[in-house]
């Protein structure tokens, strides 16, 4: 009976654990086991069509963000502005749109604008299982090969982009 | 004025406020240990102390906001001259700084208040609860003090003018919410001490819960009122139309209310029978730690949320931390002095009991689904398998099922009595509502069906109907027994804030199921003069303006509706520009009822004269809001009993009795 007592103790240890090393994994910069290999195969459809199928070749090319978001992520509508100057800016961003309804991301994204050069559709969040997606909104960067350079957890915005994105694309351009 | 207000004068009085805490959680302890009286009696005047402290730096802070006063950091960083004055003030709780000097304010309040409205209490409790507090106050004004200092100056140069509100925070709401909520969150740092020095005296009596009730309730309802006007704040600023988003923000406020409301019902089992009395602990210890948990969540931004405006891991640190000593310190004492909690009266079978126990069982299993699903991303990041969160799939899996099965049980405990109570009895009272209630609930859902067509006759419809029906029928015929053997005005205020309480639950499930079952939207492409139709209403745009208020200009809409060739309303949804800020913000147009809100949100332009717009009908939606309101006046009746002013004259006397047992010690 008095090791029961102990249970909300030990339960309490395990968070409080669990907690810590959290915090030493800091937030928002993890770093993913996929850095430096390449983008996962996959074969999903386009959000805009549900015949049209895509698969990691159709990603390379060229230094392209690949940005996880869905209409559920309130987080996501805000960082949607900055994401819309970046594309602007020429920046290729490839959406892919986590765990959705098609009809209500298209709605999405005719009212907010749309900035991404193309869109896959990952209704199941098989592909999202796969890059180990934590959740709306996440930023990878994938290079000319498909090859994964960085990843961001969480919103993209001029601070985080200056930060952690601008130098590849400086580089690049030299 | 000015001098006597300034920043300083405001870092002066938070270091002595907290050296008066760090006195407050050490002498009056002693004291207690020691047998000396006097060193006892210090924990009330200090406490008073503590406020007044507190109180001076938190009106410098807003003084500062008021008198535009950039050369402090945190009013450049979160204010602009623009503002209008309202905006001033409530900007001081906006970001991290100041939302924690507001905590650390309402906490010496509550303290105060037990200093002042405890001397019923034994003395020896009394001052040991207040040394608790003191500590835990001791904790976060450190905290404040030395990694969030609100009153840092920036040197050499100020800005001339600050970087404005978040514009999502510049609402009426938004000026209440946190308030409310921190009243609620620090509120159970009350029950929380009374629990540790219960645990020290090993003194677990009736009378104990009687002390520890009022003040549970008193900060579950800031708690409930907290949360329904955020979820209202969500519902018509975040322009999406729900109200609820499991984020997990969110759910560090939910789950301090749910092991509250599981504490308040064992409270009065632990009370009126003298059982659960461990588990009463127990609750008690969790309510406060899942709000300090909650703080370290909003704080270190270990998970990504909608309201991560503030977030810096070395602050996670300290909280967790503070949170670890705090808590498992309690834990441990609670261990070590748990046998001696053992209950001592017997229950059986149908009783209330057994009911209350259920229920307790149900909130818990219900805490234990949003805390898993908050955390899951760290769970399955710290085992490698990747940061994966869970969203609201998984907690609506779980949440709705339970929250009918507490329906269920909600009125069984009510009806039901104490002690040992044969299944016979209870089954003879239970067959008639039970069959009255599925009758309405498919009598309901038909109704729907015929109004809002087939999705009112869906399995989620029918079983909220049955269930609220449930509710409603058992609470009344309770009601009117209670009438016949009674009357109005002799039954207690408590009964009625029971009563009402309950039937708020009922309303806001109402709410919620009916608006998850039947709610339609949709997305349309709109020119001056198109028109859309929605659920029997035709949405008309007729004009669309441009204009500038203070701080933003705006786009506005006019949308006029129409049911059968009758004008309903006339809507003006609209999208903000802040001149300080990038970001746009929309502006919902809602035309709210009872039966049902038509809601409008302006989206952006698709090419010069076409707009996005977005448009609901939500059947039933307000009853959320106005069962959450229900709920909270259900609370304040029954804070207000008398049963709680009682007991004066026998406490006078335990007070000299431990005096005398404590100098024994």
């Amino acid at each position: 009976m008095r090791i029961i007592l102990f249970a909300p103790l030990m339960v309490f240890f395990a968070i409080a654990i669990l907690l810590w090393s959290a915090l030493e994994r800091e937030p928002g910069k993890l770093p993913s086991a996929l850095i430096g290999k390449p983008f996962p195969e996959f074969s999903l459809t386009k959000l805009s069509a549900h015949n049209q199928y895509l698969s990691a070749e159709d990603l390379s090319g060229a230094l392209a963000l690949i940005n996880v978001w869905a209409t559920w992520c309130y987080a996501c509508k805000l960082e949607h502005p900055y994401l819309q100057k970046l594309a602007s800016n020429g920046i290729k961003i490839i959406g892919i749109n986590y765990k959705d309804n098609r009809k209500a991301a298209i709605a999405w994204l005719e009212r907010l604008g749309n900035p991404y050069s193309v869109i896959i559709f990952d209704e199941e969040g098989s592909l999202g299982l796969d890059i180990g997606v934590s959740g709306a909104p996440e930023t990878f960067l994938i290079d000319k090969q498909g090859i994964i350079l960085h990843r961001r957890v969480g919103i993209l915005d001029q601070k985080v982009w200056e930060k952690e994105f601008s130098h590849y694309y400086s580089d690049s351009w030299e | 004025m000015n001098v006597f207000l300034s920043p300083e004068m405001g870092h002066i009085a938070l270091i002595i406020g907290s050296c008066l805490a760090f006195v407050q959680a050490l002498l009056p302890l002693a004291g207690s240990y020691t047998g000396t009286v006097r060193w006892m009696q210090m924990g009330r005047s200090l406490a008073c102390g503590n406020l007044f402290f507190v109180f001076l730096a938190f009106l410098c802070l807003s003084n500062a906001f008021l008198s535009d006063d950039f050369t402090v950091r945190y009013v450049a960083q979160n204010s602009n001259t623009l503002l209008p004055i309202y905006f001033k003030f409530s900007a001081v709780w906006s970001a991290h700084e100041g939302s924690l000097l507001l905590w650390v304010l309402i906490l010496s309040m509550w303290t105060a208040a037990v200093a002042l409205f405890g001397s019923r209490l034994p003395l020896q409790f009394l001052s040991r609860t207040l040394a608790i507090l003191g500590l835990i106050s001791v904790g976060f004004g450190f905290f404040l003090l030395f990694t969030s200092n609100p009153f840092e100056r920036t040197f050499p140069l100020p800005p001339i003018d600050g970087q404005d509100l978040n514009p999502l925070l510049q609402d009426i709401a938004l000026i209440l919410h946190p308030p409310l909520l921190y009243f609620g969150y620090v509120g159970l740092a009350v029950p929380f001490a009374f629990a540790i020095s219960a645990l020290l005296e090993s003194r677990f009596d009736s009378a104990w819960a009687n002390w520890s009730r009022p003040w549970t309730i008193a900060s579950w309802c800031f708690l409930t009122i907290g949360i329904f006007l955020g979820s209202w704040w969500a519902y018509y600023e975040l322009g999406w139309g729900g109200w609820w988003f499991w984020d997990p923000v969110e759910n560090a406020s939910l789950m301090p209310w749910l092991v509250t409301t599981a504490l308040i019902h064992s409270l009065i089992a632990s009370e009126q029978r003298g059982v659960f009395r461990s588990w009463t602990i127990l609750l008690a210890i969790f309510a406060f730690s899942l709000s300090l948990l909650g703080t370290f969540l909003v704080r270190s931004g270990v998970l990504t949320s909608v309201h991560a405006f503030a977030s810096d891991p070395e602050r996670g640190i300290y909280i967790l931390l503070f949170l670890s000593i705090v808590v498992g310190s309690t834990l441990a004492l609670f261990a070590i002095r748990g046998p001696v909690l053992m209950s001592t009266s017997s229950y059986s079978g149908t009783s209330r009991e057994t009911f209350l126990l259920i229920n307790n069982l149900i909130l818990t299993v219900a805490v234990a689904v949003v805390l898993l699903g908050t955390l899951y991303p760290l769970i399955s990041d710290a085992f490698g398998l990747g940061k994966i969160s869970v969203g609201p799939p998984y907690f609506n899996f779980f949440f709705v099922p339970l929250t009918f099965v507490l329906l269920i049980f909600i009125p069984l405990a009510m009806r039901s009595s104490w002690g040992n109570v044969s299944t016979k009895a209870v089954s003879s009272w239970l067959m008639q509502p039970l069959l009255l209630s599925l009758l309405l609930g498919l009598i309901g859902s038909t109704t729907l069906a015929y109004w809002v067509g087939e999705k009112g006759n869906s399995l989620l419809a029918i079983v909220t109907m049955t269930c609220v029906s449930w509710v409603f029928v058992m609470i009344l015929k309770d009601f009117r027994d209670k009438i016949k053997s009674s009357s109005f005005t002799l039954l207690p205020v408590r009964y009625y804030g029971m009563v009402l309480a309950h039937l708020g639950v009922a309303i806001t499930v109402l709410g919620a199921g009916l608006y998850a079952a039947s709610g339609i939207q949709r997305d349309v492409k709109m020119g001056i003069g198109d028109y859309a139709v929605l659920g029997g209403y035709t949405f008309y745009f007729s004009d669309i303006k441009r204009d500038r208020r203070s701080n933003f200009s705006f786009t506005q809409a006019e949308i006029i509706v129409s049911k059968e060739d009758r004008e309903i309303v006339t809507l003006n949804p609209e999208k903000r520009h802040y001149f300080s800020n990038p970001q746009t913000m929309t502006e919902a147009a809602i035309d709210p009822g009872l039966l049902r809100d038509l809601y409008v949100s302006l989206g952006e332009p698709l090419d010069d004269d076409h707009w996005a717009i977005r448009l609901h009908v939500k059947p039933f939606v307000r009853c959320i809001w106005l069962g959450g309101a229900m709920i909270s006046l259900g609370g304040l009746l029954a804070v207000l009993d008398k049963r709680y002013r009682r007991r004066k004259i026998c406490s006078q006397d335990r007070a000299n009795l431990s005096v005398q047992s404590a100098s024994e010690i």
